[in-house]
Formats: C-alpha cells, sequence, structure tokens
C-alpha cells in the first residue's frame, strides 16, 4: 500500500485475495483503480441485498436463454402439430402443454424471451438517450431553448402513455418496431427531466467553472463533463422503468398491435390464449406468469440499484 | 402593531394582481399543453396511412366525386389552415364522424366515458380505502413483517400484467367459483332496464330505486374495479409509506411522543396530519392514471367504456374516434394534473 506503483504493478500475478485487497485499498493509485474500485463496492453492496441478487439471477437466466434459445426449446416455436392441441401441462414431450395450433408452448415462451429483451434493449437505447440530450441542453443552454424543450417534454408528459403509444402505432401500423418506436416516444420526457435537473445543479458547480476557464465549450462540457454525473440516475431511472416498459409492449401484443401472429411474443400469446381461457387456462396463464417474472425482476434490480447509485432517492 | 397592519394594507392590491397573474400563467400553460397535445393528434392523423376521402366515399368513387369530398373536407388547403380548422372544430367539441358507429364522436364519447369514469372511480377509491391505511401501517410498524408484506404486495402490483390478472380473475371469481358477475356492466336481462341519468349504472339503478339492477351491477363491476384498485393500492401504499416515514423521523414527533401523547394521536393527528396534501396529489395522479390505465381492463371486462371504444375504433382505422378519444382522455388527464398542482398550492402555504 505503501508504494502504490508496485501495488499496480504486482496486481496482474496476484492471487484473487490481493486483488480484493487493490480493490478495497483507501488509497488508489490511478484513476483506473478508483473507478475500478467504485464499482466493486458497488457490487458488493448490491450482492448484499438477496432480493436485488434474485432479479439480478433472472434477468441473467433470461439473457442465457434468449441466447440459447435453439438449443434449449425442445419443439420448433412456429411448428404446427394439431394432433396435439390442446394438450394439458406436464404431457410427455410438452412440459407446459401445447396451444390451440399444438405448438409447443414451453419452446414459444423460450423464443419469446428473445422478443422481450429485443424490445427492452431498443427501448432503453432510444428513451434515456433523448432524454439525456433534451434535458441537458435544456438546462445547460437555458432561456428559451429550455423554454421550448420543456414545454414539448410537459406536453408529452401530460400524455396518457398507453394511448399515445396505441395512436402512434394506428398511424404508423401495427408492428414490434413500430411498438418500440411508440413506447420509447411515450418513455423519454421522464429523462429528460431528470437531465435537466441534474444539468442545473452540475451547472453552477465550481469544477464546471475551472473547465471553462480552461477555455471549453458548451459541447465539450456537455459531453465530457454533464452526460458522465447524469448517468447514474438515469441508468436506476432506466431500471424501474423496464418493468413497465415490458408490461406495455405485452399490453400492445395482447391488442394485436405489437408483434403480429405467429410471433411468440409473450401478450400476443396470452391473446391467443384468451379464447380457450375457462376449459384450457394454461395457455393464457404461463406466458403471463413469464412477463410477471422479469419485470419483477426489473423491479427487484432496479430497487437494489437506487440504493447503490442513487443513495438520496432511496427514501430509507 | 399599526404600521405592520399599514404594511399589509400596501400589500393587499399587488396581492390580488399577483393571483391574478399567477392564474393567467396557469392559463397559459394549460392552452399551450392542449394545444400542443392537439398538433400531436394532428400530425398522428396526418401520417396515417388511410386516405380520409377513400374512407368516406369508398374506393369505387370517381375520380370527380373523389376531388369534390377532397375540396369539401378542407384537405386541399395548406397544413397549417388545416391545423386551425382542426383546433375550431375541436374547441367546439367536433370530433368529426366516427366511421364505426356513424355517429358524431363527441356523442359516442359522451355516451362512453361515464362507464370509464364509474370504474375508474370506484377503483381509486377502493385504491385508497386500503392503500393509505397499508402505507401508514407499514411506516409504523417498519422491519416488521406488516412491511415486508405491503412490500410484496405493492412490488408484485408493479409487476403484474393488468390484462393477465383480469383474464385470471375472470377464470378463476367468474369461471370457476361464480362469485361474481362475469364481462359486461349487468347481465343481459337487465341491460336498458333504468333510464341513463349520468351514465354510471350504479348511480342511475340507486336513483330509480331498482335494487336488483344495482346488485347486480355491483356483481359486474367489483372484480374490474378491484383490479384498477389493486394498481392504485399498489402506488398509494409505497408512497404513503416514504411521506410517512419522512414524517415519523421529524422532531416534533419525537416532541409529541415525550409529552405523553397516545400513539394513535402521534401517528395519525400530527405525521398524517401534515401528509394529507402530498397524499391528495398522489391520489389524484392514481386517478388519471386509472382513467388511462383502464384501457386494457376494459377489453377484458368487455367494458363499454372510453378504452375499449379507442382500441375497437382503431382496430378498424377509425382515425376520427382514435383521435377524438385521445384528446379528452388527454384532456381529462391534464385537467386532473393541474387540479392536483392547485391543491397543492392551497393546502400548503409553503408552496404558494
Amino acid at each position: 500500500m505503501t508504494n502504490p506503483a508496485a501495488s499496480r504493478n504486482q496486481m496482474p500475478e496476484s492471487d484473487k485475495p490481493s486483488l480484493r485487497r487493490w480493490l478495497l485499498t483507501d488509497t488508489p493509485a490511478s484513476r483506473r483503480q478508483a473507478r475500478l474500485a467504485s464499482l466493486y463496492q458497488g457490487w458488493l453492496t448490491l450482492k448484499s441485498n438477496k432480493l436485488t441478487m434474485i432479479g439480478f439471477g433472472i434477468l441473467v437466466t433470461l439473457v442465457l436463454v434468449a441466447i440459447l434459445a435453439p438449443w434449449l426449446a425442445p419443439h420448433d416455436p412456429f411448428a404446427q402439430d394439431l394432433g396435439n392441441r390442446l394438450k394439458p401441462l406436464w404431457t410427455d414431450g410438452f412440459l407446459l402443454g401445447t396451444d390451440s395450433l399444438g405448438r409447443d408452448i414451453l419452446s414459444r415462451l423460450i423464443y419469446g424471451s428473445r422478443i422481450t429483451l429485443y424490445i427492452v434493449i431498443l427501448v432503453a437505447l432510444i428513451a434515456p438517450v433523448v432524454g439525456l440530450f433534451v434535458g441537458t441542453v435544456a438546462g445547460y443552454v437555458g432561456g428559451w431553448a429550455d423554454m421550448i424543450l420543456m414545454r414539448i417534454t410537459d406536453i408529452f408528459l401530460a400524455f396518457p402513455r398507453l394511448v399515445l403509444a396505441l395512436a402512434f402505432v394506428a398511424a404508423l401500423g401495427a408492428g414490434i418496431e413500430n411498438a418500440v418506436l411508440a413506447i420509447a416516444l411515450t418513455a423519454w420526457p421522464p429523462y429528460a427531466r431528470i437531465a435537466r435537473a441534474e444539468t442545473l445543479t452540475i451547472r453552477q458547480s465550481d469544477y464546471i467553472h475551472a473547465v471553462k476557464l480552461q477555455g471549453a465549450g458548451a459541447l465539450r462540457i456537455i459531453t465530457r463533463h454533464i452526460w458522465p454525473l447524469c448517468i447514474s440516475s438515469l441508468i436506476v431511472r432506466v431500471t424501474l422503468d423496464m418493468a413497465g416498459i415490458i408490461l406495455a409492449a405485452a399490453g400492445l401484443g395482447f391488442l394485436g398491435l405489437g408483434a403480429q401472429p405467429p410471433s411468440p411474443e409473450w401478450g400476443a400469446m396470452i391473446s391467443e390464449g384468451r379464447k380457450f381461457i375457462l376449459d384450457h387456462w394454461w395457455i393464457a396463464t404461463m406466458p403471463g406468469l413469464a412477463i410477471f417474472t422479469v419485470s419483477l425482476a426489473f423491479n427487484l434490480l432496479g430497487d437494489g440499484l437506487r440504493d447503490v447509485l442513487d443513495p438520496k432517492d432511496s427514501g430509507e | 402593531m399599526t404600521a405592520q397592519s399599514d404594511i399589509d394594507k400596501g400589500r393587499q392590491p399587488s396581492a390580488l394582481v399577483e393571483s391574478l397573474v399567477r392564474a393567467a400563467k396557469i392559463l397559459g400553460s394549460i392552452a399551450v399543453t392542449m394545444l400542443g397535445l392537439l398538433f400531436v393528434t394532428f400530425v398522428i392523423g396526418r401520417v396515417m396511412p388511410i386516405d380520409p376521402v377513400i374512407s368516406v366515399l369508398g374506393e369505387r368513387a370517381s375520380r370527380e366525386a373523389y376531388e369534390a369530398t377532397r375540396i369539401a373536407m378542407g384537405l386541399d388547403k395548406p397544413l397549417i389552415v388545416q391545423f386551425f380548422v382542426y383546433i375550431g372544430d375541436v374547441i367546439q367539441g367536433d370530433f368529426g364522424q366516427s366511421r364505426l358507429t356513424a355517429r358524431p364522436v363527441a356523442d359516442d364519447i359522451a355516451r362512453v366515458f361515464p362507464a370509464t369514469l364509474e370504474l375508474a372511480t370506484l377503483g381509486t377509491l377502493l385504491g385508497v380505502v386500503v392503500g393509505v391505511p397499508l402505507g401508514v401501517l407499514a411506516a409504523v410498524k417498519r422491519g416488521t413483517w406488516i412491511d415486508q408484506v405491503a412490500r410484496v404486495v405493492a412490488l408484485i402490483g408493479y409487476s403484474m400484467p393488468i390484462f393477465w390478472l383480469g383474464l385470471v380473475g375472470l377464470l378463476v371469481f367468474y369461471g370457476i367459483l361464480g362469485w361474481v358477475g362475469g364481462p359486461g356492466r349487468v347481465g343481459i336481462f337487465y341491460v336498458d332496464l333504468v333510464p341513463s341519468v349520468t351514465g354510471m349504472i350504479l348511480v342511475d339503478s340507486a336513483l330509480d330505486g331498482q335494487w336488483d339492477v344495482f346488485w347486480n351491477a355491483v356483481s359486474h363491476i367489483i372484480l374490474p374495479a378491484s383490479l384498477l384498485g389493486y394498481y392504485s393500492l399498489a402506488y398509494i401504499s409505497r408512497m404513503t409509506r416514504s411521506f410517512m416515514l419522512e414524517q415519523l423521523s421529524a422532531e416534533y414527533i419525537t416532541t409529541a411522543r415525550v409529552k405523553g401523547m397516545s400513539e394513535w394521536t402521534v401517528v395519525w393527528r400530527h405525521a398524517f396530519g401534515n401528509i394529507k396534501v402530498p397524499l391528495i396529489t398522489v391520489i389524484a395522479l392514481s386517478y388519471a392514471g386509472l382513467l388511462e390505465g383502464s384501457v386494457l381492463t376494459e377489453i377484458i371486462f368487455a367494458w363499454p367504456g372510453i378504452g375499449s371504444y379507442i382500441t375497437t375504433a382503431l382496430l378498424s382505422a377509425d382515425m376520427n374516434a382514435v383521435l377524438g378519444g385521445t384528446v379528452v382522455v388527454g384532456l381529462v388527464f391534464v385537467c386532473l394534473n393541474i387540479f392536483s398542482d392547485l391543491l397543492y398550492k392551497f393546502f400548503d402555504p409553503r408552496a404558494r
């Protein structure tokens, strides 16, 4: 510890405990070490919360299932087998039964995880980026730009989200890309609000003045010095919002405005199973449980992340 | 004292002017928001790939008839003119004709809206009656099993797809147990038995004294209302809990306890008294949320409200009805938001 350079040089060949010590040191020797150390400490806090880890585990499983779908799925999710239609749970070869066209529900759920992930990733890429951009520009530039951008944000916030998404999908046409677009269009305003609030507090801080004195322009200040500080509260918000986004996507799918049949999207599967709910309850129930599990996982993880990244908002 | 009252007198006119300015500002922001809302719906209506002329005339219209209708509908004018015409129409309550029902959209909405209102109101009521005490209890008994139960209840509420829970609810309570009425507002034998006064069947049947209709309607509304109530409960109980925790750790609570007040007085009179204002805002927001969140619930329960209206219109590409419904829901949403803001300012002197 006394010789930081030495401890850094030791790092590559050192075994686990000393790597741990390197990460937990009070006197980081480099920027990289400090950054890794704070990440590691965050991870330790996260790890100590059992519920968070359950959520994390479910999401890791979801990703693995989505990647390994072709190997995991016992059947082709699109293969119809009318001789085996409406088979109940635990039937030989069809663990979760079959739907009205004899397709294996388990295989469809496994392939459906890809669609869920696809939606989640796309929305998570679009909405916070738009929000971050609008919010930081409004907060940093101020004046008229702030007024106009925040008015637009308020207008989108004033709209009921699902209804707006419905109207967008109606205009653009039903389909999974348009559903993603509609959800993203209705999801960005809260991020803009958060980013603007953060920017307003950061803008007046001393280090921004210092950077300004060094001659940095607005673009550089926003991208290099304001964005990195907005990221953590946005990540928390995105994780917590993911549950809502999954539910909205499933809702659109259920209404027939999202993924189109025969796509194994979970919401659309519930819609297909709805006709048979009284006699063959498992067709609609299983995809609902899948949606519930994934959005619960996002909620659990989001709660834990909030405690680590954004302690002031945790309300504890 | 006299100097003080002189100052107060001197302030009065300016205070009046100030509140007028504030009122004007609020009205201005409502107007701008509404204008933006209309602009968005207008744009959505314009980019719609369906040709409005063909939707009126049918596909086999002659070229001349097509042109004549296009001009009669004002579609040959510049977009900006069309936008102002649209705004003018909406201000007069004219959303155009619905293709599906062949009636003015405004009439349709007036007919379906009370059904949604009835459902959302009952849902919010249930959410408040259960959610507020649950939140208070969770805060007072923080860290105990009660708090954990409240947390799990809320977490499940946040994570459950509402349309799925509705389906499962119908399956269990209607299909298997037979405890509640099925989809729709009343059983088939009770349809149109009571004259429509408010459009809300519970109120209408009670006014008319037809209690058999009333109880039948109750058996139909109870499941969807509980469902919506559960969602607002999840939100309201979490917010109540965090508001209460903030108050209970304040010093005046310790003072009250030191003075020997009963726990009941400390919790309900002192702490709860101070969270009433933010709580009202939360409840108003959740009410607004239910008005829109009922879209999927209405579909599941065949509830003839504005949500089913918009969705049915959407699936048959009836754009006037979709946009009209969207504008009305948006309007209600905006009004509730502003209403909760005003309440806040009215009840909380610090926010003035």
